[in-house]
């Protein structure tokens, strides 16, 4: 069995988001990138497949520019085998990466695709959806536990209500979520073994796509400030605030 | 336990400009050499804080074509200013009067932590192995005592010790010469500098904390280029400090304050400081209706010449400021740790290659201009331990009429840990509170760093004696801890009425002050899981 993981590179999480001061999107000069974290977990639960013996290869995918090649060589030194950059510029929209995701399964035939639920730049949660939709795979969203079944997958799934345990067929297309596992640490020893890992480097308009995003984006601005909070000093004064300056009550 | 084991010629700990100058210079000397450099921070420059104004004379030693090569040192210095400030009213001192080592028009206002992530670009390309997000957390030792090496820290230990299912053992890296370039207070460094007394017959080292913002100013207040300096308030006469902002580009101004931690008082609070010198009117002018856009404080060297322990070991050397090359009166460390990691490579390829002794350093040190420059910077900061006034007076005489060539030599007395008075003896200090938009609070300007560290791992802030901060410190220095930390590490908090000592290690942005402060030398910064701390982005 053979598993394609797909990678982004994002804005670490720990990094204070900062908008540019034209609205005109968000500052990402010197700032600290890394792999999108639920991609994290889908490179894991991957290799540990594969450890497993379950698989018997893992490869890596990442569609951005030249640097997303980083988030692929992480992910090689974490255990995936080969990795795969499909180089394009700017913004690329869930759905022009989920139509070079389906060019790349049709060309490298794998049994399984995992991804992380969703990025946390723009939220979408949508790649895996159409992926799953242009393929006519069926899907396993917000996995939170997969158990890898003769022909099929029995996957547990993060939903409002709780857990939903799903069974699907293989091929399939699983997100994960942060709850599958905790990744594990790229070890120096792994790192140097990575460096020397082939990445296949393809253009994203060899494969026919048309990456151009189909959403105008209007404007970026930060949330509003909260206000501060006040003191009173009595509850007479608490409703009286409520009452007249509040309204609430 | 064995570890895995990775052998290279140079292991270098530390990606900061003197680790990668000398990296670069090794690669330039001997491309065969096998170098291997070890950086704590989760990629080049995110643990980097420097003013900065920039001289580019040991770059230009080390990579004379740096104009050509997209570097990041791109705003000349087109003005200076030096202002003494009172509460209210500012006094321009003019430049002319200024000793040259004060002054800066052939420099630049640049970030150092992108000029260090432009010098890891430039080390990958000649083929240093970079390996950020590894802090080296011990030394090894051959059965000789010289050293063999370091070894990386666990990742994966939990809070009381045990391996968690990502445990991840370290790795030793052997080099036939380790070279030690972790920053000011390096806590390998540390260990060093006791175990080979290197600081044998030197005065005790003097450090001081920096403190840097970034605000994107409004374009009628910008003036790319400008460099300024203060003294003065709020500081008193006995507190040794003072500011800087300097206008980089992009409307980007950097501001900053830094205080000598030899004061005495242990009300004061080096924070608050700083938040309070920017509401002085020459101040505030100028950042008024811009935004805060980055936050961070890092200990520096201030002790100069005379507090410079000996740079080689048996298998080591201790170069840039985890030795302390910082030239104090210049208020400029980056040329000088460059050029210590230029004469550290020199030194190490003839050791290799022509099997001349580490020891060969010393001499190639004394007969350099960064020996020339810190004898020279000597006497200006003790002669600031009489006072703001005299200090000055003194620094003139010694700078501009001897420049530098008194035939004396001032002693640092002592050291920072040992300044402080008792608490009941001070005058406390009232700190204004933050209005959020010019001055604000410790926790929303750690938010800004972007700080982090895994939850579940060991403190890595040691206590010596746990019970020390409430039976002790509290009572006579009314715990420093709590104010001298730049992040809010330290608080005291009172449970069912008993004080209770507590550590915030997740907030820690790596500065080593509580290291340096603590009257009782009682806290011990070792390093956290790989990655941990601030992530810095132009600082």
């Amino acid at each position: 069995m053979k598993i394609l993981v797909a990678v982004k590179r994002v804005i670490d999480y720990n990094v204070q988001i900062r908008v540019k001061e034209d609205g005109s999107g968000i500052v990402t000069d010197n700032v600290k990138m890394s792999t999108n974290p639920p991609d994290d977990n889908a490179i894991e639960e991957a290799v540990k497949i594969k450890e497993s013996g379950k698989a018997t290869e893992v490869v890596a995918i990442s569609v951005g520019e030249e640097k997303a090649q980083e988030t692929v060589r992480k992910a090689l030194a974490v255990g995936a085998d080969r990795g795969i950059l499909v180089k394009a510029e700017g913004t690329v929209e869930p759905l022009a990466v989920s139509k070079i995701l389906q060019k790349i399964v049709e060309k490298e035939k794998p049994d399984l695709v995992f991804m992380g639920k969703q990025a946390i730049d723009d939220d979408c949660n949508q790649t895996g959806q159409m992926l799953a939709a242009l393929l006519n795979w069926p899907q396993a969203t917000f996995a939170s536990k997969i158990e890898v079944k003769e022909k099929s997958l029995e996957v547990t799934r993060e939903i409002d209500e709780g857990l939903e345990t799903i069974e699907v067929n293989v091929p399939a297309i699983v997100t994960c979520d942060l709850r599958l596992n905790e990744p594990r640490y790229a070890s120096l020893p792994n790192i140097m073994k990575a460096k020397k890992k082939p990445i296949e480097q393809i253009n994203a308009s060899d494969l026919g796509i048309d990456t151009k995003p189909r959403i105008d984006q209007i404007k970026v601005e930060e949330p509003p400030k909260r206000k501060a909070g006040i003191k009173v000093a009595s509850v007479e004064e608490l409703v009286q605030k409520l009452k007249n300056e509040a309204k609430v009550i | 336990m064995s570890r895995e084991t990775m052998e290279y010629d140079v292991v270098i700990v530390g990606g900061g400009p003197s680790g990668l100058s000398t990296a670069i210079k090794l690669k330039q000397l001997d491309s065969n050499l096998n170098v291997c450099l070890l950086e704590k921070a989760s990629e080049i420059g995110a643990h980097i804080l420097s003013g900065n104004v920039f001289e580019t004379r040991a770059l230009d030693e080390l990579i004379p074509n740096w104009k050509e090569l997209n570097s990041p040192i791109k705003t000349k210095v087109s003005k200076e200013k030096f202002l003494f400030l009172s509460k209210s009213k500012s006094l321009s001192w003019p430049t002319w009067l200024l000793p040259s080592v004060q002054q800066n028009h052939n420099n630049y206002i640049i970030s150092l932590a992108n000029l260090c992530r432009w010098l890891a670009e430039q080390a990958e390309t000649l083929g240093v192995e970079i390996f950020p997000g590894f802090p080296a957390s011990e030394i090894l030792y051959n059965e000789d005592g010289s050293v063999r090496g370091v070894a990386t820290q666990d990742m994966g230990i939990d809070k009381e010790g045990n391996k968690k299912d990502s445990f991840e053992p370290g790795i030793e890296l052997l080099g036939k010469v380790t070279v030690f370039a972790e920053g000011c207070r390096g806590h390998l460094g540390k260990q060093l500098i006791r175990k080979f007394e290197l600081d044998k017959g030197k005065d005790p080292q003097q450090y001081g904390i920096g403190f840097k913002e970034i605000w994107e100013v409004d374009e009628k207040n910008y003036e790319e280029g400008l460099v300024m300096h203060t003294a003065g308030w709020p500081l008193d006469n006995n507190t040794y400090g003072g500011s800087f902002m300097y206008h980089a580009e992009n409307k980007q101004v950097f501001l900053g304050y830094v205080i000598g931690l030899d004061y005495k008082n242990p009300h004061l609070s080096p924070f608050d400081e700083f938040q309070r010198f920017k509401t002085h009117p020459a101040i505030k002018k100028i950042i008024e209706g811009g935004k805060r856009i980055s936050y961070g404080a890092r200990a520096l060297i201030e002790g100069g010449y005379q507090s410079l322990p000996k740079m080689f070991m048996p298998g080591a050397l201790l170069i840039g400021c985890d030795a302390g090359t910082l030239n104090m009166p210049k208020i400029k460390g980056s040329h000088t740790a460059m050029k210590s990691g230029i004469i550290a490579a020199e030194t190490i390829n003839e050791h290799l290659n022509f099997q001349k002794d580490l020891s060969t350093f010393e001499e190639k040190f004394k007969n350099s201009w960064l020996y020339d420059e810190l004898f020279k910077a000597r006497n200006v900061k003790p002669s600031f331990s009489w006072g703001l006034i005299l200090g000055i007076i003194f620094t003139g005489i010694d700078q501009i009429l001897f420049r530098g060539k008194l035939p004396f030599t001032l002693k640092h007395k002592h050291a920072d840990h040992e300044t402080l008075k008792p608490a009941n003896e001070m005058p406390k200090i009232e700190y204004p509170k933050p209005d959020n938009i010019i001055t604000f609070d410790k926790t929303s300007s750690v938010y800004l760093t972007g700080t982090n560290h895994t939850d579940n791992q060991p403190v890595h802030l040691q206590l010596k004696d746990p019970n020390l901060p409430i039976s002790y410190t509290l009572d006579k220095f009314d715990e420093p801890a709590q104010r001298y930390c730049p992040a809010g590490v330290y608080e005291i908090q009172k449970e069912n009425n008993v004080n209770k000592f507590v550590i915030n290690s997740q907030n820690c942005i790596h500065c080593k002050t509580c290291d340096i402060k603590e009257p009782s030398q009682n806290i011990n910064w070792v390093t956290p899981e790989g990655g941990g701390g601030p992530k810095y982005g132009n600082m």
